[in-house]
């Protein structure tokens, strides 16, 4: 049987809409993978225990609140911690340049600005997918 | 793969380790059936209660009030939430997490979202292999959730020791409907949403109908009105589903229901096995498929050349 890709999709933060969460979450389940969706509010500790709990591939975390350079990074050392740091980590949302670039380089993947398309973040997913876990 | 360790680990109640195997089960891999073959007698009975009934009557609401309690109770709680893949692209939400705060709240909570893959509607073929591998962990009660259409409400009852089927005041109407499928297969009847109006004509419609169905009045199916989102009438419910589990088990109901399962299983398996092998079979005639000889023909044939020794090859081939 074929491998699905299984995903978490996050939305860490206390604004309050997770429409652009609910949109990539359900591109992802379009596009064949299978997607746990685990709405707003979320901290990195839940977010690392969903991951751990539901064995995922991926976390995709959308943050609007400006509070990435925290969340990411607290994100991958509760990973690390807990010896997941296989698990990609990636997202999406307004990060400016630099900011993108140091998380980058702190292990975190791929970070999708706005106006992304959603098909590329599925590629980029099935790409990983493809190198990391065949 | 170390076997071994991995047990160790998950004696020690190690979350990393037992997400990982149910992994392997769920994805029918080679090392999850030779983990089951191997360590299924260190796995304990855990008690296991599904929660079924139509999209939206809030049963991951009521599981949320449910958890809290029997997390306070019992050392070790599961929590198996199947949700529907989609046919067409074969992709999944699973969003019962959503409304189940208190896992996050109890360490001794360990929670599982499962795709239902492809058996059409039903649960996941996987799922007792995963309600396996949580009971080889130890936990000592399992709740698994289950949309109610079709097929699963009746997988729900194999695979699970009591059945607590959740409607809602608005089920009213659809209710002589359902009789068929949901009515037969419920051990406890929760009318949810009952804050709202009607809740009381509903359960008192639903009393009437179970009451005509049993005649052992101990276990006629208990009807009851709660409020997941209120928390009202939960502890009702719990001291109900505690009555039953006892009752259950003095009369060997509960002994009765795991043996039934696990011959079904070993039927389940065999079946499958058998498909493969019918499957190789039919590869190499179809190259030779004449229109003019009838399938019976073809059928006992094909018969005739299964070889019954390799059908365990067929089935590690996966
Ligand atoms: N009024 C009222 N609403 C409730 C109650 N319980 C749940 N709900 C609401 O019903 C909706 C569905 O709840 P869920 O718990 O997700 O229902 P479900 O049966 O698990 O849904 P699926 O898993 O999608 O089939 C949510 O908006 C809940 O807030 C209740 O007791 N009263
Ligand atoms: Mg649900």
């Amino acid at each position: 049987m074929e491998r699905k890709i299984k995903v978490l999709v996050a939305k860490p933060g206390l604004d309050g809409h997770d429409r652009g969460a609910k949109v990539i979450a359900s591109a992802l389940s379009d596009a064949g993978m299978e997607v746990i969706y685990t709405g707003l509010h979320q901290t990195p500790e839940k977010i690392v225990k969903t991951a751990i709990d539901e064995d995922v591939d991926a976390v995709g975390l959308s943050i609007l609140s400006g509070a990435h350079m925290t969340i990411f990074p607290k994100v991958l050392k509760l990973l690390k911690e807990n010896k997941r740091e296989d698990i990609l980590l990636f997202g999406g949302g307004i990060i400016p340049k630099e900011d993108m670039e140091e998380l980058e380089k702190m292990g975190v993947g791929k970070l999708f600005g706005p106006g992304s398309q959603t098909k590329e973040v599925i590629d980029y997913l099935r790409d990983w997918f493809e190198k990391n876990r065949k | 793969m170390d076997f071994e360790n991995f047990l160790k680990k998950l004696k020690e109640k190690d979350r990393v380790t037992l997400s990982k195997v149910i992994t392997l089960v769920d994805n029918e891999t080679k090392e999850g059936v030779e983990f089951l073959k191997k360590f299924y007698k260190e796995r304990k009975d855990s008690f296991r209660i599904g929660i079924t009934g139509p999209p939206g009557v809030g049963k991951s609401t009521l599981l949320n009030k449910l958890i809290e309690r029997f997390a306070k109770k019992y050392d070790s709680v599961s929590v198996v939430a199947v949700d529907p893949s989609s046919p067409f692209t074969g992709g999944a939400i699973l969003g019962d997490r959503l409304r189940m705060e208190n896992i996050y709240k109890f360490d001794n909570v360990y929670m599982r979202s499962v795709a239902s893959r492809g058996s059409l509607g039903g649960l996941s073929s996987s799922t007792e292999n995963i309600l396996q591998v949580l009971e080889i962990f130890g936990t000592d009660v399992i709740f698994v959730e289950t949309v109610g259409v079709g097929q699963s409400e009746l997988d729900v009852m194999e695979i699970t020791d009591l059945v607590i089927v959740t409607l809602v005041p608005e089920s009213g109407d659809s209710i002589q409907a359902m009789k068929a499928g949901i009515m037969e297969i419920g051990d406890i009847f929760v009318i949810n949403k009952s804050d709202r109006e009607d809740a009381y004509r509903v359960s008192e419609y639903v009393k009437s109908i179970l009451q005509m169905k049993y005649q052992d009045k101990e276990l006629t199916p208990p009807v009851i009105n709660v409020s997941a989102k209120n928390d009202t009438n939960i502890d009702e419910l719990v001291s109900r589903i505690e009555n039953l589990k006892e009752i259950f088990i003095q009369k060997g109901i509960i002994e009765r229901k795991r043996e039934i399962r696990r011959k079904k299983e070993v039927r389940e398996i065999l079946r499958d096995m058998f498909i493969k092998s019918i499957d190789r079979e039919l590869k190499i005639i179809e190259n030779k498929n004449d229109k003019d000889v009838s399938p019976y023909e073809i059928s006992e044939k094909i018969l005739k050349n299964i070889d019954f020794k390799s059908l365990e090859d067929i089935w590690k081939e996966r």
